[in-house]
């Protein structure tokens, strides 16, 4: 699926026509009551895209609402803040480990970050760039074994870590991502495929090894794949969740900020605007990345079809 | 670099085959990251917990055999395990074709490109970036009875006795789909990359025809993105089966595991609760099983039925 998603003129059947900045072009020859029509359908439209809009936002906005209250209004039917505790935030690193929560965070996703792109590239450029039996057959295969559900491996997975006395332990996330993931190459191999062999195969007249062309030309050219990629392994490190929660909870040090926001209630009594201030903190690492890479994120997102 | 399978066996030269050799092992060397981890992190634990679910095991001793008792423990004796089942079904029947439709009608309205429907898509996106426990947590405190403004809203609006949500067994599951459809921006994407590769000629067409906008919709747009509602019904029925975060963490926050009174217990929190709980590691890798044949039936719809019942106009990986 490889649809453009930002044409920019639009024809609609015999709907007016809608220029790049969004004005409906007027034709001299449509009749005035056509034209007022076309104007009302423009505001109708515009209208129910703010009202979607709003009802998309006002959770985020809510979320930062309260975690400028003091904690009395936090608790109360109070929806705007008399005044801006900004102070919560700071007072979310004083009384919890917020920044060692961010540090293991940041850990484990940049590692893990790291052993999926080592790891999938390779067999993603296998996939795509050589020629061998069986190919297409080991490619079907890695596609099935992303709808394998986690949970049939995850308790024997526990048990090993448990017995290699990896628990609790930052091991048992960062090990496995250095050994290939099914989606990360599938998503590379996708990209990698649309490069012109023409260009492979003269490297190969010169007497190039796959490792060279693969490290100089096609890695080059798969730059925004790779960084999907990237992208996809890190986000999904930092919103993980289950994976801390299994063999991450028994040491409080270890402790990732998912962790630490479910279990903010029992270190601290019901201190609500302290708990949303530590979730804006939490949020916006993630929000950044998307907003400097969101065209690479939606376009990953329309190949695969899943986010990471 | 032709395939050397085609080659008559006789005209391979010794040199030919060595080439052949260094060009498999070359592929070895590739693949082997991937080879590894299937080995290591996939196959051999699957195994494993095979012969896991024939036994009982509680981490400490050694695993017993049992025989099939867990998976008949299951079927005829666990209560939670059909509670979680019918919790998980609750979603996959009354959340899934919701979150569809609810996709399809917002990848509708953006449609139609220009730089201000992009403000609007990424409005309509970013929530589906939040990590999942913000989101749970920040559902549990939009939803609260009390000091919520959602139901301050509806009181406003005039309703006598607004949901408890995620105090009440009722309300519960519709405040997870609330939180579902608010993160929808994901299948969103791929609903509106499905209608921009609709072809433009075969509305045009239809206009000719003087067909109307629901016509329109009916007979061009929905057989064209059926490939779409039928990849992300499936995809979503195998999710559902999945579904962890957001069940654990609202459950967590309002009184504990599947709270309030086991409605929120699915069938990946039972799972998690037996074997990471309560350490039966036999009977959670028995569920575990359970899981893959249901999910196996519903991928092999996606390579088998896809084909039969919707409508391609290419294909799935084009």
């Amino acid at each position: 699926m490889t649809a453009t998603l930002d044409r920019e003129v639009v024809v609609t059947g015999s709907d007016a026509m809608t220029m790049p900045d969004g004005r409906v072009v007027p034709v001299r020859s449509v009749p005035s009551g056509e034209r007022r029509r076309r104007f009302l359908r423009f505001v109708a439209k515009h209208a129910i895209l703010i009202a979607v809009s709003a009802m998309f936002m006002v959770p985020i906005a809510f979320v930062v609402l309260t975690s400028l209250m003091t904690d009395q209004e936090a608790l109360s039917t109070t929806i705007w803040p008399s005044s801006f505790q900004w102070s919560n935030y700071s007072q979310v690193f004083a009384e919890v480990p917020f920044l060692r929560w961010t540090f293991n965070t940041f850990l484990i996703a940049i590692l893990g970050t790291i052993g999926t792109v080592v790891s999938s590239v390779p067999p993603a450029y296998a996939l795509s760039r050589m020629r061998w039996k069986g190919r297409t057959v080991t490619f079907w295969f890695i596609i099935a074994t992303m709808m394998l559900p986690f949970q049939v491996t995850v308790i024997s997975l526990y048990i090993i870590f448990v017995r290699l006395g990896w628990v609790p332990g930052m091991l048992p996330l960062i090990v496995p991502a250095f050994f290939g993931d099914a989606f990360s190459i599938f998503l590379l191999r996708q990209f990698f495929a649309s490069i012109p062999e023409e260009l492979s195969d003269a490297a190969r007249v010169d007497g190039a090894s796959e490792w060279a062309i693969m490290t100089k030309l096609v890695i080059p050219l798969a730059k925004p794949a790779i960084a999907a990629v990237a992208l996809f392994s890190f986000l999904g490190a930092w919103n993980d969740f289950f994976g801390p929660l299994l063999y991450l909870i028994e040491n409080q040090d270890l402790w990732t900020i998912a962790i630490g926001l479910n279990e903010f209630k029992g270190l601290h009594h019901v201190e609500a605007n302290l708990q949303m201030a530590a979730s804006v903190m939490f949020m916006i690492p993630a929000i950044i990345l998307f907003f400097s890479a969101q065209k690479v994120f939606i376009e990953g997102v329309t190949l695969t079809g899943v986010k990471g | 670099m032709t395939a050397l399978e085609s080659v008559p066996r006789r005209e391979v030269t010794p040199q030919a085959r060595r080439q052949h050799r260094k060009q498999m092992l070359t592929v070895l060397a590739f693949m082997s990251p991937w080879i590894l981890g299937f080995l290591i992190f996939t196959l051999y634990p699957m195994i494993s917990s095979l012969y896991f679910s024939f036994t009982r095991y509680d981490l400490l001793g050694k695993p017993k055999w049992v025989g099939l008792h867990n998976y008949q423990f299951m079927f005829t004796q666990d209560v939670d395990f059909w509670l979680s089942v019918r919790n998980t079904l609750w979603i996959v029947v009354v959340a899934i074709p919701i979150r569809v439709v609810f996709a399809i009608l917002t990848a509708m309205l953006l449609v139609r490109a220009n730089k201000a429907i992009k403000i609007y898509r990424t409005m309509f996106f970013l929530p589906s970036i939040a990590p999942a426990v913000a989101a749970s947590l920040a559902f549990v405190f939009l939803l609260n009875p009390v000091y919520g403004p959602v139901n301050q809203l509806l009181s406003k609006l005039g309703v006598a006795n607004p949901p408890l949500w995620f105090q009440d067994p009722n309300w519960s599951k519709p405040g997870l789909v609330l939180l579902g459809l608010w993160g929808i921006g994901d299948t969103m994407i791929i609903f509106l990359a499905g209608l921009l590769d609709v072809p433009r000629q075969l509305y045009e067409a239809a206009d000719i025809e003087g067909a109307g906008g629901w016509q329109k919709f009916r007979y061009i747009t929905l057989p064209m993105i059926s490939p779409v509602i039928f990849f992300s019904v499936i995809t979503g029925i195998i999710g559902s089966f999945q579904y962890f975060t957001e069940a654990f963490v609202t459950s967590s926050q309002v009184g504990g595991l599947g709270a309030p009174e086991g409605s929120l217990l699915f069938y990946a929190t039972h799972l998690y609760d037996q074997g990471f709980q309560s350490f039966r590691m036999g009977y959670a890798s028995a569920l575990a099983w359970v899981l893959l044949v249901v999910t196996l039936i519903f991928t092999l719809l996606i390579f088998r039925g896809s084909k039969r019942f919707v409508f391609y106009q290419g294909g799935m990986f084009r």
